[in-house]
């Protein structure tokens, strides 16, 4: 388990136990948090999932993959913290992870 | 006008059935929601079981759109294995196989498609499979591994998922198409001579322009697909793939205006003001296409299931949405976007044989639909560039040099 802060655009926080080998997506879409569609379940496909990871963690949330950096190229609203969060594995490394949602994914 | 107390019952319990419930607790909708699913387990992920789950790399839990104490902390009473088998819309009640009648103030109908059967010999056989349900990907499962072989009858999506998944497993695979190519009916011909060459370079046999008349058997259980050539394909299990027929009849008994699906309007509201219906039951309009169709997708499926749940919620409706879908193969990701509607020009950029380029559909100066393999920012732009109509340069958009941020005109 990694206790994961999601914050909604408009401030909302939801402070969730999310099980280690769920993406930081799934732990949003299975507790219904707005703010993540996530139309592709997770297929890197949509882009649908974008998350701005918080300064403090994106050294341990890894660098992009060469497809998940070409998809948010393209995606609204994109931050150098900017990661689709279908591709963000959680591990026991990542408790206490904030990540902060865009006001819309599409 | 929403009615934030009104008892919502949704039939079907499918991506999109499953995502009306959840939003509509979302969107702070205090009434009671009852969801029917003919399935024993609550909604989950349909795309996965014929890639992913089938593969052995998914689970039942990560194919589960909620855990399922989700409905229960969240006042859905989710009632699994029951269908419902009338509508009495003066009334406004649903009869269920279970004997009751349930009475509703909004119903939405997501009961679906289901898999196209052939009417033919040795249809009843043992390892005559379809894929739609946990439980169908479940059978094929079984049939898959070294040394089988599997006839996919149907060269789809999903026939060519399952043929992909089916070598990866380390089965043989062979797919028999009544056209003279594969995807006829979904992609252009660049495509499906692509994914044929990508298919037969991982072994798989296609035979195409061929005609299935039966199943041969023995002791009730599949050995070989007949031709009309008089060939038989020798195999383990077939899965049959050629196409699904929307779960309407339960809307059309009723007296609601279907026509291959339920009409619907922009907020997923068929002709009686209190019913709805979404996903791939549902024939909705589509105005960047200026028509009405249906569509099975997972995409289809959530944007339906929003629309619905803004509407019932008194919510503004969501912004119209660029329809889109994909499939993965073996290492290809293919992403589309948009239907090739009376397209007249067909644009290749880049070389189908890197296995890194994308279609484009234009009519005139505009894109109608793009078919990406392994190309995001073409997938990604496309998408884009079909939502807002601009203008592109054709000449741009054939030349991989230029980027895609610089097509438009």
């Amino acid at each position: 388990m990694a206790k994961i802060t999601y914050i909604e655009h408009d401030g909302t926080q939801h402070v969730i136990d999310v099980k280690t080998g769920l993406t930081v997506m799934e732990g949003a879409v299975k507790n219904n948090i707005p703010g993540i569609d996530a139309d592709c379940g997770g297929a890197c496909a949509c882009a649908t999932c974008h998350v701005y990871v918080d300064e403090a963690w994106t050294s341990k949330t890894g660098t992009p993959s060469a497809m998940e950096e070409s998809m948010l190229d393209f995606a609204e609203n994109v931050e150098p913290n900017s990661r689709l969060s279908c591709q963000i594995k959680i591990t026991d490394e990542l408790d206490g992870l904030v990540v902060r949602l865009p006001e819309s994914q599409h | 006008m929403s009615d934030m107390s009104a008892h919502v019952v949704i039939l079907g319990a499918g991506h999109a059935g499953g995502t009306a419930a959840a939003l509509l607790r979302q969107y702070g909708h205090q009434g009671p929601i009852t969801l029917i699913g003919d399935e024993p387990i609550a909604p989950y992920q349909r795309p996965p079981l014929s890639k992913a789950w089938l593969k052995g790399e998914a689970d039942a839990d990560s194919l589960a759109l909620k855990p399922l104490e989700f409905y229960a902390e969240n006042g859905i009473d989710f009632r699994p294995g029951v269908t419902a088998t009338s509508i009495a819309r003066s009334a406004k009640t649903v009869a269920l196989s279970t004997g009751e009648t349930l009475s509703y103030d909004i119903l939405i109908i997501a009961t679906g498609a289901r898999a196209i059967s052939l009417p033919i010999e040795g249809a009843d056989l043992a390892g005559v499979l379809f894929l739609r349900t946990a439980a169908d990907a479940e059978k094929l499962k079984t049939a898959l591994g070294p040394g089988k072989r599997l006839a996919v009858v149907g060269g789809g999506y999903i026939g060519l998922e399952a043929a992909a998944s089916a070598r990866a497993l380390g089965a043989d695979a062979v797919v028999i198409e009544r056209e003279a190519r594969l995807l006829a009916r979904v992609a252009c011909e660049t495509l499906s001579t692509f994914f044929k060459d990508y298919h037969e370079k991982h072994g798989v046999e296609f035979i195409l322009g061929a005609s299935v008349t039966g199943f041969t058997g023995e002791d009730g259980k599949i050995t070989g697909v007949s031709l009309s050539d008089g060939r038989v394909v020798a195999c383990d299990a077939a899965l049959v793939g050629v196409g699904a027929r929307p779960n309407d009849e339960i809307a059309a008994e009723a007296g609601l205006e279907c026509t291959r699906g339920i009409v619907v309007d922009l907020e997923a509201r068929t002709s009686d003001p209190s019913i709805f219906a979404i996903g791939d039951v549902a024939h909705r309009p589509m105005p960047i296409y200026d028509r009405m169709f249906r569509m099975e997708s997972v995409p289809n499926a959530l944007e339906q299931a929003k629309q619905a749940a803004c509407a019932i919620t008194g919510r503004p409706a969501p912004a119209g949405e660029v329809p889109w879908q994909w499939s993965d193969q073996y290492d290809i990701k293919l992403q589309i976007a948009g239907y090739p509607f009376d397209v007249d020009k067909i644009l290749v950029r880049g070389d189908p044989a890197s296995a890194k380029f994308a279609v484009f559909h234009l009519k005139g100066d505009r894109i109608q639909a793009v078919e990406a393999i392994n190309s995001p920012p073409e997938f990604m732009m496309g998408r884009q560039l079909i939502g807002n109509r601009k203008s592109v340069s054709p000449e741009k958009l054939a030349d991989p040099s230029v980027s895609m941020k610089e097509v438009a005109v």
